[in-house]
């Protein structure tokens, strides 16, 4: 079933346009990965769908974003997260270093109405991530940067999502600790959640995504499965250094 | 010699008391918004105003009202009421002149001058309706003096103390320990990340004027008790005060408005202790300003990271 479903996005950033009429589509269960250079405008992506207001992300001109059949183009950025239950774990982490970790996951709580579920998503965080469990107490700011990916990663669990999108979650991470992430957020979709993923590093993402979509200056100018992408010749080219 | 000391140092914890309780609003909304709101000061100034009439009201001054109810049930009702009214001026101001330019990514630069207009309409706007006659707030409560030795005290210096040290604590619980409270301390740190945690920055910020202004309320009813002749431009002077204490304890923490407030009180009642009256202003800001140059946050501030 669709779950995203992306239709001639535009976007601009004042009276630079940033999104040249975009589409792509999230089915439920799906991993799905967006690659493409810097400033491609996959970041952009990401915050329009998550309704940020500009500055952040920038004005849609055209287009619609439908999420379970429904426009979400009107909705407020923190209803996406608690009516919706789309999360987004932004670039850079951004968790909030002045409170402790332990408060960082029970603020995510704080828009939920299932009380009841709560318990369970704390024991699958501090079960994805051990690390987490162990510092608990500790202000999060003083986490190493694997760490504190963590913490942005399992902030977003706590916040009750079904749909997961991050951005660059390996970014800064040694490749022992990016495998863990990766490994982290397949057990997460065999439970059942959706998954859209922003990597700088192809081949990592198109093994790990079963479908990818290449962005280039604002467009998608290539789509397909993992295995279509990977055997692309421009991909190739131009990311997989072959 | 002793006496006199202790008897000053009193006096320096009423002041400090009302300089903390306004340099917690000036903090808060700091805090949060990294915005210094200049009209603060006559929000204190509205608050009197807001408990000059609840109180008359009450005391059977109008004919909206024509029973004479006792002092202290009177103060006891235009405490809470005044709070509520001053909160609601305080939300005003941030619905209809804040808000819009926070939506529209307004530089830092606007919405401080936005802020000392929305002071000077405050001023004026009461300077236009009630004219420029000062009102005299109605005594609620008996004089009360407790003299100890050469040390006398009275009842109402003891209630401004007490209710800044509950308001100190009672805000500082509520920043740490309730959902609201972590929330403002996230918004100061990160406010791109917090509704993505499906938390309303609006909301947040809201709650933050409700406090904010319901403690200029609070302390304009108590500075209106002691010091009973309002006029529009009260404010002024002690919202700067409190101003610069907030800043000397550390913009943003509150801790160091609490502390500011009283280093400020202290420092002004010594001056005058040793030297002419005339000289308090100049050699308090000048005491103050040292303090800042040796440590440019603030008492308690850090650089950047943690506010509120
Ligand atoms: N706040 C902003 N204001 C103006 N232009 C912006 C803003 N953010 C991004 N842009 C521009 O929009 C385009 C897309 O940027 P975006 O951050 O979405 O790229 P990206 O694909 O995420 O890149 P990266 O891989 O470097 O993260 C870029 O040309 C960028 O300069
Ligand atoms: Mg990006």
């Amino acid at each position: 079933m669709k779950l995203l479903e992306i239709d001639h996005l535009e976007v601009a950033y004042g009276s630079i346009r940033a999104l040249h009429g975009i589409s792509l589509e999230v089915d439920e269960g799906e991993i799905v990965t967006l690659i493409g250079a810097n400033g491609a405008g996959k970041t952009t992506t990401l915050h329009t769908i998550s309704r940020l207001p500009p500055p952040e992300a920038p004005r849609l001109t055209a287009g619609d974003i439908r999420y379970r059949g429904q426009s979400i183009v009107g909705v407020e950025p923190h209803d996406i997260v608690r009516r919706l239950h789309i999360a987004l774990v932004p670039e850079g982490r951004h968790i909030f270093g002045n409170l402790t970790v332990q408060e960082n996951l029970k603020l995510a709580t704080y828009a939920r109405r299932d009380d009841d579920r709560r318990p369970a998503d704390y024991d699958r965080v501090f079960d994805l991530f051990p690390r987490l469990a162990e510092r608990r107490r500790q202000r999060s700011e003083s986490l190493s940067g694997g760490e504190q990916q963590m913490l942005a990663v399992g902030r977003a669990l706590m916040s009750g999502c079904t749909f997961l999108m991050l951005d660059e979650p390996s970014m800064g991470l040694a490749p022992l600790l990016m495998y863990d992430m990766f490994r982290a957020l397949k057990k997460l979709n065999r439970a059942g959640m959706t998954i859209l993923l922003i990597e700088q590093n192809a081949h990592v993402a198109l093994q790990f995504a079963h479908r990818g979509y290449l962005m280039d200056t604002g467009a998608i100018v290539r789509a397909g499965t993992s295995a279509e992408l990977l055997a692309d010749p421009l991909i190739h080219q131009a990311y997989l250094g072959g | 010699m002793f006496d006199t000391l202790l008897q000053n140092l009193i006096n320096a914890m009423q002041w400090g008391s009302f300089y903390s309780l306004i340099a917690l609003g000036y903090t808060l909304v700091y805090g949060v918004l990294l915005l210094i709101n200049f009209a603060h000061g006559d929000i204190v100034m509205v608050g009197s105003y807001i408990a000059f009439f609840v109180a008359t009201l009450f005391l059977g001054h109008y004919d909206l009202f024509p029973v004479a109810l006792p002092g202290p049930l009177v103060l006891a009702l235009t405490v809470p009421l005044t709070m509520i009214l001053t909160a609601l001026v305080g939300v005003t101001l941030e619905r209809i002149a804040y808000r819009p330019l926070r939506r529209k990514g307004a530089h830092r630069l606007y919405v401080v001058i936005t802020a000392l207009m929305c002071g000077l309409i405050l001023e004026n706007g009461n300077l236009a309706l009630l004219g420029a006659s000062r009102k005299k707030f109605p005594e609620l409560v008996d004089k009360v003096i407790y003299t100890a030795g050469g040390v006398s005290v009275t009842n109402l210096k003891i209630a401004v103390i007490l209710t800044a040290v509950l308001v100190f604590v009672g805000l500082h619980l509520i920043v740490t320990k309730t959902r609201m409270g972590m929330a403002m301390r996230a918004i100061s740190y990160d406010k791109f990340a917090v509704p993505l945690m499906g938390i309303p920055i609006d909301t947040v910020i809201v709650f933050t004027f409700v406090l904010g202004s319901s403690m200029a309320g609070l302390a304009g009813i108590l500075f209106a008790l002691s010091y009973p002749i309002l006029d529009p431009y009260m404010g002024l002077s002690i919202g700067w005060k409190a101003f610069i204490a907030a800043v000397v304890g550390g913009i943003g923490d509150i801790r160091g408005a609490f502390a500011g407030g009283f280093i400020l009180g202290f420092v002004e009642i010594m001056v005058v202790a040793f030297f002419p009256s005339t000289y308090r202003d100049l050699f308090a800001f000048t005491i103050l300003l040292i303090i800042l140059t040796l440590r440019p946050t603030g008492l308690f501030g850090v650089p950047k990271t943690t506010k509120v």
